[in-house]
C-alpha cells in the first residue's frame, strides 16, 4: 500500500467559454502517493459523483506523457512543479501531506475554455496547416538511404520534433506567445535535407499564422522550463533567423516586376 | 459467405496482380467520389491524406481536439521494414516468414505478404515526410531487433517512433485539409455507421461540445478505429479508445473476426492499486539489452545487488537459448506469469519480474544505454519512483493489442460493401500474436498503400451516384435512434456507481477469465456474470450533467455500454476455441513443456461472428485459412 496523502484542492470550474468561472474548495483526503495527478483527480472526480455533483472536465488520454492532450496550471506553474513532466506523468509523490494545490486550465486568449480545465488549442494546427509538412505526397519518395542525413542533424531534428504540443509552452509564457512550439516544428523540418524545398515559404506562413493568434515573444524563458520535453529556447533564435531570411528568399515575382 | 477475394497467381506477384486487375477511377472522376474516415492514428491519417491526394474528397472525424493525439503516438519501439540494409539475410518473403509464424498460423498469408511487400514503400515515405528516424554516422538509417525476429530490420525514432510516425502522417494530413480536400472534423464522436440497402452510406456523429448529433453521407465509409484493448479496463491504451464504431459496424451487419485474440504485452509497469487508471507500457526493444529474471529462491529478501549470478533465474535465456530474452511477445508473457504464479515475483506485490541492464550498462557504458532508451527509463522513474540506471525495472504483462477486429477482404472492405477497417480495427495480419514493430507498419500499410488502391474497385462502378442525402429516412431515423440512446442515460433518475466503477468490473472478469490463460469454467463464468453487470449498469449507472454539451460521462456511457455487449462475445469466442494459438492459451491444451498447442485440424479458420440482434446470440462464419508458403509446424524460439 502506498503512503496517503491529505491535500486541499482549489479546482476552477467554468461552465462554457463564456461562462462565470470559479474554484471549487475541495477536501481531498486518502489520496495515494503513487497516485499520478490525474489519477488524483479521477479520485476526486468519483467522489463528487458519489455526492452528485459533476465531476470536474480535464483534457486527458494516453497519460504516458506523449498525447499532448492533458496539461493544467498546478499552483500557477504549467504542468506543475517538476521540470520536463507532463501533468499525466506527475506523481502525487512529489507533493506532501497538508499541501493547498490550486489547479486552473491554461490561460491565453487563443486558447478558450472549453469547460473547466478542458481548452481549446486548435489554434497549434492552423500553425502546422499553415505550412509545417513536406510535400512528398504518397508513393513519390526515393529510397529511404539515397539520402544520408548527418546523425547530428537527424538528432537535433529529432529534439525539436519530440514536441508534443500540449500547450505549456503558451500557457507559462506572460505574453502567451507560440514561439516555442513554432519554432520546434521548424527546425524539425528546416534541418532536414527533404525539408529545403519548402523551407523559406514554409517559415515565413508559419511565423505569421503563428503571430495571427499569438502573443510576441519577449525571451522570457518561461516556455521552455515549463515544457515537459525540454524543448530548447536554441530553436526560437533559429526560427528568427530563418524568418528574417525568408522575407529575402519568398521575393520569387522580384526580378519580374 | 465469406469470399476473402485472395487473388490468384503466386504470393509474390498476386498484389501486382490484383492492382492490374482492379477498376480505376480516372483522375478527373475522382472529385465526383466523398469518403468518411473515422480516426486520425496512423492508419486513418495516412488514409485519409492518400486518398485526398489522389483527388478524393475526404471527410475525417476524430474525438480527439486534434488528429495528432491519436493512440498511435504512443507507440514506442520501431517500425519494420525488409530493407536488409543490415546484410544480414533479410528479405521480404523472411519477413512473411517471421510474421506468419509469429501469428502462430492463423493470419491470411496473401494479406500478409502484400504488408511485407509494401513495408519498403512505407520507410521511403516515412523518410520523405521528414520522420527523424535514427541515424549512423554515415548518415544511413540504424536499425534495431525485435522480438520473433533473427535479423535487425526495425526502424526507430529514439522510443518515440509511433509519435514521429504519426506526425508524419498529421502532417500529411495539415497539408490536405489546408488545400481543401479534407474536411476535419475533431471532437466528434462517430457513433453509429448507416446503412441502406446493405451498403455503406454514412455515419452519425455527436459534436462533443455542443452534443448534437450530425449525420454525414458519402460514397465509402473507412474506420480506422484502433482496437478493443479497454475491455480489460486496465491497459496500454489511451484512456479514451474504445470498440464503439466498430461494435456499431458490427450490429450493422459487419463480422466481427477473432476477438479473443489479445496480445498481452510482456515489459509494462506493474500494477500497483485501485485508483490506477491505465498500465504503462516500457518498450519491447528494451528487451535488446534488458535481461529477464527472478531470483531462484521464492523468500529471496536480499537486495538486488547482493543476489549472486547462479541464483537469479533468467528464465527466457535458460528455457529460449536461440531467441532469449527476444522471444515473441506471447512467449514472454506466459512464462513471466508462470513464474509469478510460482510464486517468485518481485516486487512489493510480487507481481513483476526483473528487466536488468546492469550487463548491457557494463558492457557499453551508461551513456550509450541511456541513448538507446533514455525516455524510456526517464518515464520509469517518474512512475515509480525508482532509478532504472541503478536498480532493474519491475516489469510485468499487461493487455497491449488485439489482433481480432472487424472480418475485411484482400481490399480491406468488411462484409458490409463500402466499409472498411484499416490498422488494428481490422483483424487480417497477425494472426493470434503480432510481432513487435508490426502494428506501426500495418497501420500505415493500409493507410498509404492498400486502401488507396482498393477503394477505387468499388468505386469505380458508382460514378454518376450522388451519395445518399441526409434527408434520407435511413440517416434521420439512425439521428434519432442515437440521440435517443444518448439522452437515455441523463435521463433517468438516480443510480448508484458512476461509469468508471462497472468499467473497472467488466475489466475484472475479462482479465480473469479471458486473460493471459483461458479455460472452460472460467469462461463459463464469465458467459454468466457479464450479462449480469451489463443488466445492472444499464439499470444503476449514474450519469450526470445534460447531453447538451461537454459531458465526460456521457462520452464514456455510451462506450462501456458498448464493451458491455463486445465483451461477451469476445468470451465466446474464446470458449469456442478450444486450442491454444499465440495470445489465446486455453490451458486444456499445451504440449508437455507448457507452450501454445494448436488443433490445426479443427482451427485452422478465421472466426467470424454475425450479429443477430440484441439478446441473441451471434452466428460463427469460418474462413478457413490455406497455408500454401509457410509449413504448419508447432513454434519453437529455443
Amino acid at each position: 500500500m502506498s503512503k496517503m496523502l491529505n491535500l486541499k484542492l482549489k479546482i476552477w470550474r467554468q461552465n462554457g467559454p463564456h461562462a462565470q468561472g470559479s474554484f471549487l474548495e475541495v477536501d481531498a483526503h486518502d489520496i495515494p502517493e503513487d497516485a499520478s495527478f490525474l489519477e488524483m483527480l479521477d479520485v476526486v472526480n468519483e467522489r463528487l459523483i458519489a455526492d452528485d455533483v459533476e465531476p470536474v472536465t480535464f483534457g486527458h488520454d494516453c497519460r504516458e506523457g506523449i498525447c499532448g492532450t492533458c496539461g493544467v496550471m498546478i499552483n500557477g506553474q504549467a504542468h506543475g512543479p517538476e521540470k520536463g513532466t507532463a501533468t499525466c506523468q506527475l506523481h502525487m509523490r512529489k507533493f506532501n501531506d497538508g499541501d493547498e494545490i490550486v489547479i486552473e486550465p491554461w490561460q491565453a486568449t487563443s486558447f478558450p475554455i472549453l469547460k473547466d480545465l478542458m481548452v481549446d488549442r486548435r489554434a497549434f494546427d492552423r500553425i502546422v496547416e499553415a505550412g509545417g509538412y513536406i510535400s512528398a505526397p504518397t508513393g513519390t519518395a526515393p529510397d529511404a538511404n539515397e539520402i544520408p542525413i548527418p546523425k547530428e542533424v537527424a538528432d537535433t531534428s529529432m529534439d525539436a520534433a519530440a514536441c508534443i504540443g500540449c500547450g505549456a509552452c503558451v500557457a507559462a509564457c506572460p505574453n502567451s506567445a507560440a514561439q516555442l512550439f513554432t519554432s520546434a516544428k521548424l527546425h524539425h523540418l528546416n534541418t532536414l535535407p527533404q525539408g529545403q524545398p519548402e523551407r523559406w515559404k514554409r517559415t515565413e506562413a508559419m511565423v505569421e499564422t503563428m503571430e495571427d493568434f499569438f502573443g510576441s515573444c519577449t525571451n522570457h524563458g518561461e516556455c521552455h522550463e515549463a515544457c515537459p520535453k525540454e524543448i530548447s529556447l536554441d530553436f526560437i533564435a533559429f526560427m528568427n533567423k530563418d524568418y528574417v531570411k525568408s522575407k529575402i528568399k519568398n521575393r520569387s515575382l522580384a526580378s519580374k516586376r | 459467405m465469406l469470399d476473402a477475394k485472395i487473388p490468384e497467381g503466386p504470393i509474390e506477384d498476386k498484389w501486382d496482380n490484383h492492382r492490374f486487375n482492379m477498376k480505376l477511377v480516372n483522375p478527373a472522376n475522382k472529385r465526383k467520389f466523398d469518403v468518411i474516415v473515422v480516426g486520425t492514428g496512423l492508419a486513418g491519417a495516412s488514409a485519409a491524406a492518400s486518398l485526398a491526394e489522389l483527388g478524393y474528397n475526404v471527410k475525417v472525424f476524430t474525438f480527439h481536439d486534434s488528429p495528432r493525439r491519436a493512440h498511435s503516438i504512443a507507440a514506442q519501439g520501431g517500425i519494420n521494414g525488409a530493407k536488409n540494409y543490415r546484410n544480414d539475410g533479410d528479405s521480404i518473403y523472411r519477413l512473411f516468414y517471421d510474421t506468419v509464424k509469429g501469428g502462430d498460423y492463423r493470419s491470411r498469408e496473401a494479406n500478409v505478404y502484400r504488408l511485407a511487400q509494401v513495408s519498403v514503400d512505407i520507410i521511403d515515405q516515412c523518410v520523405a515526410q521528414g520522420v527523424p528516424f535514427a541515424r549512423e554516422y554515415g548518415g544511413l538509417l540504424a536499425n534495431r531487433s525485435f522480438g520473433g525476429a533473427q535479423v535487425s530490420r526495425t526502424f526507430y525514432a529514439r522510443g518515440q517512433t509511433g509519435q514521429q510516425l504519426l506526425l508524419g502522417a498529421y502532417q500529411a494530413l495539415a497539408g490536405a485539409i489546408k488545400s481543401g480536400k479534407v474536411t476535419l472534423y475533431n471532437r466528434s464522436d462517430v457513433l453509429d455507421i448507416v446503412t441502406k440497402d446493405g451498403e455503406a452510406k454514412g455515419i452519425i456523429a455527436r459534436d462533443m461540445l455542443t452534443g448534437e448529433m450530425h449525420a454525414h453521407s458519402a460514397h465509402a465509409v473507412v474506420l480506422a478505429t484502433g482496437g478493443y484493448g479497454n475491455v480489460y479496463y486496465l491497459s496500454t491504451n489511451a484512456m479514451a479508445c474504445n470498440v464503439t464504431a466498430a461494435w456499431r459496424a458490427h450490429r450493422k451487419g459487419a463480422l466481427f473476426a477473432n476477438p479473443c485474440y489479445t496480445q498481452i504485452h510482456p515489459t509494462c509497469i506493474p500494477a500497483s492499486d485501485e485508483f490506477q487508471s491505465k498500465l504503462t507500457l516500457m518498450s519491447e526493444s528494451l528487451r535488446n539489452d534488458g535481461r529477464i529474471w527472478v531470483p531462484r529462491d521464492r523468500d529471496e529478501a536480499r537486495a538486488v545487488a547482493d543476489i549472486p549470478e547462479d541464483e537469479r533465474y533468467y528464465f527466457l535465456e535458460e528455457k529460449y537459448p536461440a531467441f532469449g530474452n527476444l522471444v515473441p511477445r506471447d512467449v514472454a508473457s506466459r512464462n513471466a506469469k508462470t513464474v509469478v504464479d510460482e510464486g517468485r515475483g518481485v516486487g512489493p506485490l510480487k507481481n513483476g519480474v526483473y528487466l536488468d541492464f546492469a550487463a548491457a550498462i557494463a558492457r557499453d557504458g551508461e551513456q550509450a544505454v541511456r541513448e538507446r532508451y533514455g525516455n524510456l527509463f526517464q518515464m520509469y522513474e517518474r512512475i515509480t519512483g525508482e532509478d532504472p540506471y541503478h536498480s532493474p525495472m519491475r516489469i510485468y504483462p499487461a493487455t497491449h493489442y488485439t489482433m481480432g477486429g472487424l472480418w475485411v477482404d484482400y481490399n480491406l472492405m468488411t462484409t458490409v460493401p463500402g466499409l472498411y477497417a484499416l490498422g488494428e480495427a481490422n483483424f487480417s495480419d497477425h494472426g493470434a500474436n503480432r510481432l513487435g514493430a508490426s502494428a506501426l507498419m500495418q497501420g500505415l500499410a493500409d493507410g498509404y498503400f492498400v486502401l488507396p488502391y482498393t477503394i477505387g474497385d468499388y468505386l469505380a462502378p458508382k460514378l454518376g451516384e450522388t451519395a445518399l442525402s441526409t434527408d434520407d429516412p435511413v440517416f434521420t431515423e439512425a439521428v434519432k435512434d442515437v440521440d435517443d440512446r444518448a439522452r437515455q442515460w441523463t435521463t433517468k433518475k438516480g443510480g448508484t456507481h458512476g461509469v468508471e466503477h462497472y468499467h473497472r468490473e467488466l475489466g475484472k472478469i475479462v482479465w480473469e477469465y479471458c486473460g493471459m490463460a483461458r479455460n472452460q469454467n472460467g469462461l463459463e463464468k464469465a458467459l454468466s456474470e457479464i450479462p449480469a453487470l451489463r443488466e445492472e449498469f444499464r439499470k444503476n449507472v449514474k450519469v450526470l450533467g445534460s447531453p447538451d454539451g461537454i459531458n465526460t460521462m456521457l462520452e464514456k456511457v455510451n462506450r462501456v455500454d458498448d464493451f458491455m455487449e463486445f465483451a461477451e462475445l469476445k468470451v465466446r469466442d474464446a470458449l469456442h476455441r478450444t486450442e491454444s494459438c499465440g495470445g489465446h492459451f486455453r490451458e486444456e491444451s499445451q504440449t508437455e513443456e507448457g507452450e501454445a498447442l494448436r488443433d490445426d485440424e479443427n482451427f485452422a479458420y478465421v472466426g467470424a461472428w454475425e450479429w443477430n440482434g440484441p439478446d441473441q446470440e451471434q452466428t460463427l462464419h469460418k474462413e478457413p485459412l490455406e497455408f500454401e508458403y509457410v509449413k504448419l509446424t508447432q513454434r519453437s524460439y529455443k
